[in-house]
Parts: C-alpha cells; structure tokens; sequence
C-alpha cells in the first residue's frame, strides 16, 4: 500500500447524496479486470443510454482533469460492499474523499487501499462543493500528520481520523502483516475459545 | 459488571487485542464466501497464506448462477462460468466446505448460513457482502466486509475493528393483517433514513419483533445495511432455539446442551443503555413500498408519489426530482395505480419458504398478468416449496417457476435484468438506480405485495386481495 502523507490537487465536487457502489462500478462491469473496471467508472453517470458523455456531469467536464480529490454529499459509497469502488478511485488519481458522511464498509474499504476518506461539516462540505462548481480547477491540500484540510477559500479545516488508521496511512502498513504480528494473542484466544464454545471445533 | 447490550456481550467474547488507539482484533467465528470470493484468494495467492480456519469457513456460489439451470456447462459467459469454477477450485485447494452447483444445499449465502445452522447466536459471522447483517436475526453479531478485510479474515480469522455504537429499534404492538416483516423494515428506514444508523449496530426489540417468525426477523436484519446499520440483531429467543435444534452444523448432545445455556444469557440486560433508542408503534405500519431510488424512499401504498416542491431543503429536493425522473413518475400520483412491467420474488431478503408461501396465497387461482419470477433463496427451499405444492400454484398463475436459486434479479449479475424503463415490483432490498438493469426501474415490496402487483397489473394493497 502506497503511503499517505500529503496532497495538494485539483477538487471534484459532486453533488448527490447516497452516491451508492452500484453508481461507482455497476454491478455489470464487477467481473471485468482492475483496468477497465477504472475506465467504467461511474459510467452510468458519465455517459448517457447510447454510450455518448453527458457533458453536464463533472467527472466530463476537462476543466476537473487531473483531479484527485472528490468531495462529495452524505452517506457516500452506501450499499454493496464492493471494494472496487474504491479501486477505481484510487486507479483515477483519487486518492482523497471528503464528504459529511461514509458508509461504514466504504469507509473501511478507503484505508485498506491507501484512499484517505475525511468527513468535514455538512455545511463546511456544502459550501467546498459551490466554491469548485463556482471556480473549476481549484485545489484542496491536505496534510493527514496534522489533520488539516486547507480548503479553495485558504480556510483550514481540522478532520478527525483514527491515530491506528492514520498510522497505517503514514507508512503505508498492510494490515495483515500487523495482524501475523498478533499471532501468540490469536492462538491464546483459540484456546480459551476451544474450552467455552468446544462445538465451533 | 454493569448492565450490558447483547452486541456489547457478544463483542466482549471476541476481543483478541484492545489497543488503546480505540481499535481491536476481534476473532471472528464464522466466515460465509460466494463466488465473489475469489479475488480474496487472490491476494492469500499473492502471499503465498492458506486460509487459517478452514472449518470455520462456508462456501456456496450465489452471484453468477444462471436461474433457469444448474448445470455449469450452461453458463455462456465466460467470465461468469469461471467465477463459478473458482469458488470449486479455491475451497477444494484450501478444504473449505462448499455448498456447489448440483448439492441441494447451494444457495445465497445469506440463507444457506442459517439454513445449514452455520449461523448461531452469541458467533461473529462475516461475509464479503454487505447484507451479512442477515445473520444477526439469530442472536449473531454478523456484518459485512470488503476484499481486503476478506483475505485478512481468510489469513487470520480476525479483523480490526472500531467498535460501533449500539441502537435499538423497538417495535411494539401488533402488526395489521397482511403487514409483514418487510414492511415493517421498508417503515423503519423511511423513518430513519439511508444513513439513519452509520457506525451503528441495530437491536430490534419489542413485542412485534419478537412476535416474528425467524424467517421475518431474517428480512427485518438483511436490510439494516439500508439504514447504514453496521448490523442488525434480534435477541435469541425459544424462536431461534426451536429453529436451529437438528440443523447440520448446530452444536449436538452436549454441545447442545451447553450452547443454548449460553445463548440464554445473551440478550440484553434489562437496564443496557443504548446510545440511540427508535421506536415504532405496529399498528401504524401498513403494507410498503419505494417510490424512488433509495430505500428510503418507502412510503405506505395508500400514499402518492410525492412532491419535490413540498420539501424545504433544496438539495434534497434536486435528489428527489432526479429520482422521479429516472423512475418516471409524477407527483401526486396514487401508488396504487402505478402499473408493473414484471415481479421478480426473490432474493436474501425474501426468498424463504415463508415467503414463498405468503405470496402463493395471493397467486392460489388467479393468474398473473405480467411477466412474474419466483427464484428460491436455496435448493431446500425450492425442495420444500415442491414439496408443499407451491411450484404448481405458480405455475398455474404463469409465474415462471425458476430452476436454481441464487441472486439472480436482485442484482443482474447472471444476466437476469430488466430492460430499460421497465417497472418492477421487486422482493429484493436496493432500488439503486440501474440495480436491475441500465434504465429499469424497481420498486420494493413485500412477497405478498409483489404477487398482487403481478395479478392486478399494477401496485395493489395486498389487503384489497381477498384469500
Ligand atoms: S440476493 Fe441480492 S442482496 Fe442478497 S446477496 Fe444476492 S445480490 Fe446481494
């Protein structure tokens, strides 16, 4: 895993809330490979029912190219599970969500990848979103060793995030490895388990 | 030891390492896979790691299944039928148990583990999908995870976790003739929200939960995920008790014995304070069904469709008129005259036996008059439906009585989907725009709803259909 420490880039706003995984990757394109299902993204969304661009979303719009931060609206990433949707994120740049709220596996899935998912203030996120619809190509950077977002506007927001998640960013940890380091807990807990729940085998 | 929740009871079990950073290793008990497994055993490929406890992890392929056979030379994608042969040849390499194309037991997940009595009360149960919240209707802390998380638990039969924070959801009264689980679920996140319940695990409590079968507290805990929900829990009971006894992976003899004197002692302490506390009165909960592209969108079928201009907030009324628009409907227009282009019954949310039941009983001599599927949840379900006649009450009605069960239109992903601008009534748990297919439009309802639908043409409450 790619570690996180700083980013200053291009900001996507993009407006709806509970943008769901089913919007992110289709359930349609989830056998696919990892690289085309990077360049699906959000394609219902993108491109309308004969496959031409709907020049009116933002993902379209060139002015965003480059981007590798998404501000987005609550409940982000609601509803099936699937870690693509965070993937394809990561394939195109993003590395970066800010939104009011996350669904939880979404939001597990982000640091699993390296994708850093920061919630702000509905209202500060509202107001982020008009200032990149009203100057497209503003950027946002952000500095998880402080937690700081500095936001178009020059203002900093704090965000909050696990000190274990944030961490693991910072050096870019896999989990598992820190897990096998746990082995004589895990054992111990299987032998205690053996003798209270013997019939789990 | 103060009083303490059922999830609390059940986490404090399982807690391997608590790092004073708020995260802990929690051991989990159960592991369910499907065929969207695979990518899981790819990364334990990567590293070269075989998968910890094999005897604690269940197979059974769900997502890629065609509907109309059961055969794998059948399957004409590619891609699909090497989905299908690598959950064979993954649980074969690692000796996991798996429920296979052919074995009667296969089946979706979510209703093979409880079926199968994989799941049991007081177990962490897990799955790479997110309606394992399923599980929880026995008593289980059971949630979903993504593919990482899937080949961390595969490598170590744990995960870090933050723990949740606890809500109860409390039904009480008695529900109306024809009012069901589901729409008692569709109620509480049209009350809640979609994210009503993030970073929380549910416990549905009161005299209506408690007076559902294990089957509708199975529908009830599947879409706690629609609420946000981390998971959902219903409190074992002699219900669960009764239901699991003689299951093939149930705690026999002694084992039994122990067991159920534990799962007594695990619902909540009467004096456990939730950090959130719902409630809902039975009564006032009458058959549902969504308007738009969000469970929350669900509305009792005596309403209209609503109306963008009567909210106040203007994000929320951009978000309701893009759903109206792409499920092309106007507002002020009854429900009930909402015509259906096809029923699809089915899916981890409504599959069971009793749902299969509930809607026979709307179908029995009368005739559909749209195109209608009905596709068990599991081979043993489709063999008892058989069994008890269901299959020939569908038949006779022109319901397409569908070969394997599996996911099949709930998500499209075997092929099974709708065509564009089509309206569906549909038994599944996400009406996400293009679920069901690119432009199709699906409305979720009860089984007993979707039978309605599929007869009179159009939304119908089910309670105008005389049995
Ligand atoms: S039936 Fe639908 S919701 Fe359930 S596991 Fe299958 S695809 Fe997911």
């Amino acid at each position: 895993m790619q570690p996180f420490t700083t980013l200053e880039a291009i900001a996507v706003p993009l407006d709806q809330p509970n943008v769901d995984t089913d919007q992110i990757v289709p359930a349609r394109f989830l056998r696919e490979p990892r690289q085309i299902q990077a360049e699906i993204y959000f394609y219902d969304l993108r491109y309308d029912d004969e496959g031409r661009p709907r020049p009116e979303f933002v993902l379209n719009q060139p002015s965003y190219n480059g981007a590798r931060i998404m501000v987005a609206d609550r409940n982000f990433g609601c509803g099936s599970s699937r870690e693509c949707a965070v993937t394809v994120l990561l394939d195109n740049g993003f590395r970066t969500v800010i939104a009011p709220s996350f669904s939880d596996i979404f939001f597990n899935n982000c640091f699993q990848n390296g994708v850093l998912p920061i919630r702000l203030d509905a209202d500060r996120v509202k107001q982020i979103r008009e200032m990149l619809h009203f100057s497209p190509g503003a950027r946002i950077a952000i500095d998880l060793a402080n937690q700081t977002v500095l936001g178009p506007d020059g203002k900093t927001d704090h965000f909050a995030v696990d000190s274990f998640r944030k961490d693991c960013l910072l050096k870019g940890v896999d989990d598992i490895n820190l897990t096998l380091s746990y082995e004589g807990d895990i054992a111990a807990f299987e032998a205690r388990q053996r003798e209270t729940m013997a019939w789990l085998g | 030891m103060t009083a303490a929740t059922m999830f609390e009871k059940i986490w404090r079990r399982h807690i391997v390492v608590d790092r004073d950073d708020g995260y802990t290793l929690l051991y989990i008990d159960r592991h369910l896979m499907h065929d969207g497994s695979a990518m899981g055993f790819a990364k334990l490929r990567e590293r070269n790691i075989k998968v910890r406890r094999p005897e604690r992890s269940f197979a059974t392929p769900d997502h890629y299944v065609r509907s109309d056979s059961g055969r794998i030379d059948d399957i004409v994608d590619p891609r699909h039928k090497r989905m299908i042969e690598q959950i064979g040849e993954n649980t074969t390499a690692h000796r996991v148990t798996l429920f296979g194309l052919g074995d009667a037991r296969q089946g979706i997940a979510h209703v093979v583990g409880p079926e199968q009595g994989i799941t049991q009360p007081g177990l962490t149960l897990v799955c790479g999908d997110s309606h394992t919240s399923t599980h929880g209707a026995l008593g289980a802390l059971a949630f979903g995870i993504g593919t990482s998380e899937v080949a961390h638990v595969m490598a170590t039969q744990c995960l870090w976790q933050r723990k949740p924070k606890a809500m109860r959801v409390t039904v009480d009264g008695q529900l109306g003739v024809g009012v069901t689980a589901k729409d008692v679920i569709l109620a509480v996140i049209g009350k809640i929200g979609a994210a009503g319940a993030v970073g929380h695990v549910i416990e549905y409590a009161g005299s209506a939960i408690r007076s559902l079968s294990i089957e509708g507290r199975l529908t009830v805990c599947n879409m706690s995920i629609e609420a946000g929900a981390r998971a959902g829990m219903v409190a074992p009971d002699d219900k669960t008790i009764a239901y699991l006894e003689g299951r093939p992976f149930a705690p026999k003899g002694a084992d039994w014995n122990a067991a159920v004197e534990l799962w007594r002692t695990l619902p909540s302490d009467a004096e456990a304070v939730f950090d959130r506390e719902v409630r809902l009165s039975a009564a006032d909960v009458e058959p549902m069904m969504t308007w738009g592209t969000s469970p929350e969108d669900a509305l009792p079928i005596s309403a209209r469709v609503p109306d963008p201009a009567s909210v106040a907030d203007s994000a929320k009324q951009e978000a309701m008129q893009r759903a109206l628009d792409y499920m092309g409907l106007t507002p002020g227009t009854r429900l009930d005259e909402l015509p259906v282009d096809r029923v699809f019954i089915g899916s981890c949310t409504n599959s069971r036996i009793e749902d299969l039941r509930d809607a026979a009983r709307i179908v029995r001599g009368r005739k559909a008059t749209v195109p209608a599927w009905v596709v068990a949840g599991s081979g043993l379900i489709k063999r008892q439906a058989e069994a008890e006649g269901l299959d020939q009450i569908f038949r006779e009605a022109n319901f397409e009585w569908r070969e394997q069960p599996g996911c099949s239109m709930c998500v499209g992903m075997n092929g099974d989907i709708g065509k564009p601008g089509q309206r569906i009534a549909s038994t599944s748990n996400r009406n996400f725009v293009g679920r069901q297919g690119p432009g199709v439009r699906t409305h979720l309802v009860s089984p007993a709803m979707a039978a309605a639908a599929a007869i009179t043409g159009h939304f119908t409450d089910v309670r105008q259909l005389p049995v």
